[in-house]
């Protein structure tokens, strides 16, 4: 069998992002001589715990609720699907005050009167990741569960699978092929976890890598000793995903006709468990973000004008952002589906970077040729994509090698390459994961302030640094009001996405 | 037909005339150039007086400020630094990257101030702000709020200036028994934010009883939205202070303008503006007194400010002792 050809622009995708990913640290490191203390054991013991803590339980949980939305059909599912999109992209701070508005000392929870143990700690904090990432894995394992093929599920049914069968021949080989993904996702994301860390956390105790990183750069100005705990963050994250490796093995339920089916549904007591699940599920999705809906809606009428240019701003770096990730994702999920694994990397290493240590090493890199000011929309934009590659790459992979497995062959043995083979082929099969992917990483630009509190001028604020800016000036209620709009606008930019991909492609 | 050539011409000439209007780079942090800061009134302001083109850049918060003024170093296109505070000057003098100011002002500070490369612009006390109608008996020390079950929000002291101001605040009232102030503490501080807003924000919303802000703090709420539920709490060990300076850099290609806009900052009409946009008060009280409202507010009968190096000194064991009493 001929071997491919070597994938070019994969490469090149792997060599900017790299370079833009772990050019800084040589740039900090170069800046004179830092060390790590002792202290830093501490915050790499919790950062470790918390996000590993959080990883298990958001995949532990998902399981169930996956289950549930896939072998159910009720009137509201979709609007629930959708849903579990939302949390994700909720900025930071609306995800911390939500939580604690539930949750907290003086929360509904509280109000009701049902005994609460203090939401402070890393109970606080790994419910904060939960809420924020039980319903992404939701989706990704969904998408696992639509994946397999409608003709399995059918011979599934001719054979009289029961329960036990159903879950051991076709729902664990599935979940072997998508679960070590999502949760190194998920623990990757939580390993950088900064102000959720630290806020929820209850003090010193919940001090992550990413705050020892701030701490350097910004009272300290120890350049080095930031690129050391950089170096840190990566070295876990390069484990990581060999670990993930490790666990991971393909479904290889092989090619259907592409018809999505629901799943065997059993009846009595396991249709009430289910039952029990999703109302679950959408009460702890649902009401953060009712919260953080009522806590905007009071600062609605006086809004200041300045909201409405920054959200276009918003709104213009999330729809590029968007699609120059999901370009590059694209092209690490067909090389890797095609068996170049190596880069793997490239495509899950921008997880593990410190947005701080990243805007302070193109400060650098950028600063002796051009007024940083001047490229803050740009930088955004850029650095946006890099962190929410991985994301996407991880919402494709499971189906580009779907794809590659079941039609790579017939594709090559009809001598079909390139754009023909990508329009005729990949993108109809990878329709679905590529809306979604679309959908999640234009939302997270959306929210993301990552390194352009550095960059910015005196105009050209993107929404996030205007809610940051109101909320600097004591204007909390207008805060509120301006993170509702951004609230808004993301989850319809990802509804918009989520549905292109997901039409005639659904039920 | 001409028309064109014409507007072309004009354009050349418009171009020659910017090209020739001096610029001065004011870095700062990123709340006083947001459109509800004093940045836009005072670049409107000053312009009109300095025939040249005040550009504000905003550089995160107080404490990336320096951060910032560190990464540009020499070749930095800023002349001035604005928003530093004290805590902060003795390692912003090492960097050897400012300028003396040159200037003999009357401040009207509650402590004597003075510093050859850094001048004042506003100040605050810091203070534990809370809701009037909920809290009728506020604390009246540390060691009241220790006693009391109140739940109050703080900010980390490695990432915010108020967050350090506290910490300062502790160890300059408390000199060495300020690890058992700490340690009696650690059950009514809740948590601990990364930054003042996160913390104002909890305390807006009812999540605290308490949060640290400023003494200036409720004047905001009763001048801006007449709210008068807001109080800060008097404290009998004293208020530390937080002074915000500005600076000139050595490596400045404008230093006369640098000069000139430096003591604009101090004039009566930027100093009363500063005090409702800036929510500080003036260095120098204006003429015009304090707006209507600020008669309302504590007057701390102590002013707690440590020098310069007492605070650069200070810092990394007060910051041990805050970690080990709060991590237990």
């Amino acid at each position: 069998m001929a071997r491919r050809p070597f994938p070019i622009g994969a490469l090149i995708a792997a060599i900017l992002v790299l370079a833009l990913v772990l050019g800084p640290i040589p740039l900090l490191l170069m800046r004179g001589s830092g060390a790590l203390v002792w202290a830093d054991l501490a915050a790499l013991r919790f950062t470790l715990t918390q996000a590993a803590l959080s990883a298990l339980l958001s995949v532990l949980l998902a399981i169930p609720v996956a289950r549930a939305l896939a072998r159910r059909r009720f009137w509201g599912r979709d609007l629930l699907i959708t849903l579990m999109g939302a949390p994700f992209l909720l900025p930071v701070l609306v995800v911390v005050l939500g939580v604690l508005t539930i949750f907290g000392p003086r929360g509904w929870l509280v109000e009701i009167g049902l005994p609460m143990p203090s939401v402070f700690g890393i109970q606080g904090v790994v419910l904060a990741h939960l809420f924020l990432n039980l319903p992404l894995v939701v989706r990704i394992i969904l998408q696992g569960w639509q994946a397999i093929p409608a003709e399995r599920l059918r011979l599934a049914a001719a054979l009289g699978f029961d329960a036990a069968a159903y879950w051991r021949h076709l729902e664990w080989p599935m979940l072997r092929a998508v679960l070590p993904g999502a949760a190194l996702a998920i623990f990757m994301v939580c390993l950088t976890s900064f102000a959720i860390a630290l806020t929820l956390g209850g003090g010193p105790r919940a001090t992550t890598i990413e705050l020892a990183i701030y701490q350097a750069v910004r009272f300290e100005f120890d350049l080095p000793r930031a690129a050391l705990l950089a170096l840190l963050q990566f070295g876990i994250c390069a484990l990581a995903v060999l670990g993930a490796a490790w666990f991971t093995s393909p479904s290889g339920f092989g090619a259907g006709k592409g018809v999505v089916l629901a799943p065997f549904a059993p009846k009595g007591w396991r249709r009430t468990i289910d039952v029990g699940v999703l109302i679950s599920a959408s009460l702890f999705v649902a009401l953060p973000i009712l919260a953080a809906i009522l806590r905007g809606l009071p600062g609605l009428p006086d809004l200041p004008p300045q909201v409405w240019p920054a959200l276009f701003r918003s709104l213009m770096v999330a729809v590029v952002s968007a699609l120059i990730s999901v370009g590059g994702a694209l092209t690490f999920a067909l090389a890797v589906a095609a068996g170049r694994r190596g880069f793997e990397w490239p495509a899950m290493i921008p997880l593990a970077s410190s947005s701080l240590v990243l805007g302070t090493g193109l400060f650098l890199m950028l600063f002796p040729f051009i007024s940083p000011a001047r490229v803050a929309l740009a930088v955004t934009i850029l650095v946006n994509a890099a962190l929410a590659l991985p994301y996407a790459y991880r919402l494709i992979l499971p189906d580009a090698r779907s794809v590659q497995a079941d039609f790579g062959r017939l594709a090559q043995s009809l001598g079909m390459t390139g754009y023909a083979r990508l329009h005729l082929v990949t993108l109809p099969r990878l329709r679905r994961p590529l809306g979604f992917a679309l959908g999640v990483t234009a939302a997270l630009s959306m929210g993301d302030l990552g390194a352009i509190a550095l960059f910015a001028g005196e105009r050209g604020a993107t929404l996030p640094l205007l809610i940051q800016r109101l909320m600097g000036a004591y204007r909390m209620d207008a805060a509120a009001g301006a993170a509702l709009i951004l609230m808004g606008a993301s989850f319809t930019l990802f509804w918009m996405f989520d549905t292109a991909g997901r039409r005639d492609a659904d039920t | 037909m001409k028309t064109p050539i014409l507007a072309a011409g004009f354009l050349c000439v418009a171009n020659l005339a910017m090209a020739e209007t001096p610029v001065l780079n004011v870095m700062t942090y990123d709340s006083f150039v947001s459109e509800w800061g004093p940045g836009p009134a005072i670049e409107t302001a000053f312009e009109a007086t300095c025939a040249c083109d005040l550009v504000f850049t905003g550089a995160g918060d107080g404490a990336a400020l320096l951060a910032r003024v560190q990464l540009e170093g020499a070749a930095s296109e800023a002349d001035v630094v604005l928003g530093l505070d004290t805590s902060l000057t003795a390692q912003a003098t090492a960097t050897g990257l400012f300028a003396t100011h040159g200037q003999t002002v009357e401040m009207t500070l509650p402590v004597p101030y003075a510093d050859a490369n850094f001048l004042p612009f506003d100040w605050g006390w810091f203070a534990f702000v809370y809701d009037n109608t909920k809290l009728t008996t506020p604390p009246k020390s540390f060691e009241e709020l220790a006693a009391s079950d109140l739940k109050v929000v703080i900010q980390d002291p490695r990432s915010s200036t108020p967050g350090l101001g506290l910490l300062l605040w502790v160890k300059a009232a408390y000199g060495d028994k300020a690890a058992q102030v700490w340690a009696d503490l650690a059950d009514n501080i809740v948590t601990v934010t990364p930054g003042w807003s996160e913390a104002y924000g909890m305390f807006t919303d009812g999540q605290v009883d308490m949060v640290l802000s400023y003494t200036t703090s409720p004047a905001y709420h009763l001048i801006a939205e007449t709210d008068a539920t807001k109080s800060a709490a008097a404290f009998a060990e004293g208020h530390y202070m937080q002074v915000e300076v500005m600076g000139k850099l050595a490596a400045t290609d404008q230093g006369a303008l640098a000069d000139q806009f430096m003591a604009f900052m101090l004039s009566d009409a930027t100093q009363a503006g500063l005090i409702t946009t800036n929510w500080m008060y003036p260095a120098k009280t204006p003429a015009a007194g304090l707006p209507a409202g600020f008669e309302t507010l504590i007057t701390p009968e102590k002013s707690l400010l440590m020098s310069a190096d007492e605070a650069q000194a200070a810092r990394g064991p007060a910051l041990d002792e805050w970690r080990a009493a709060l991590s237990q």
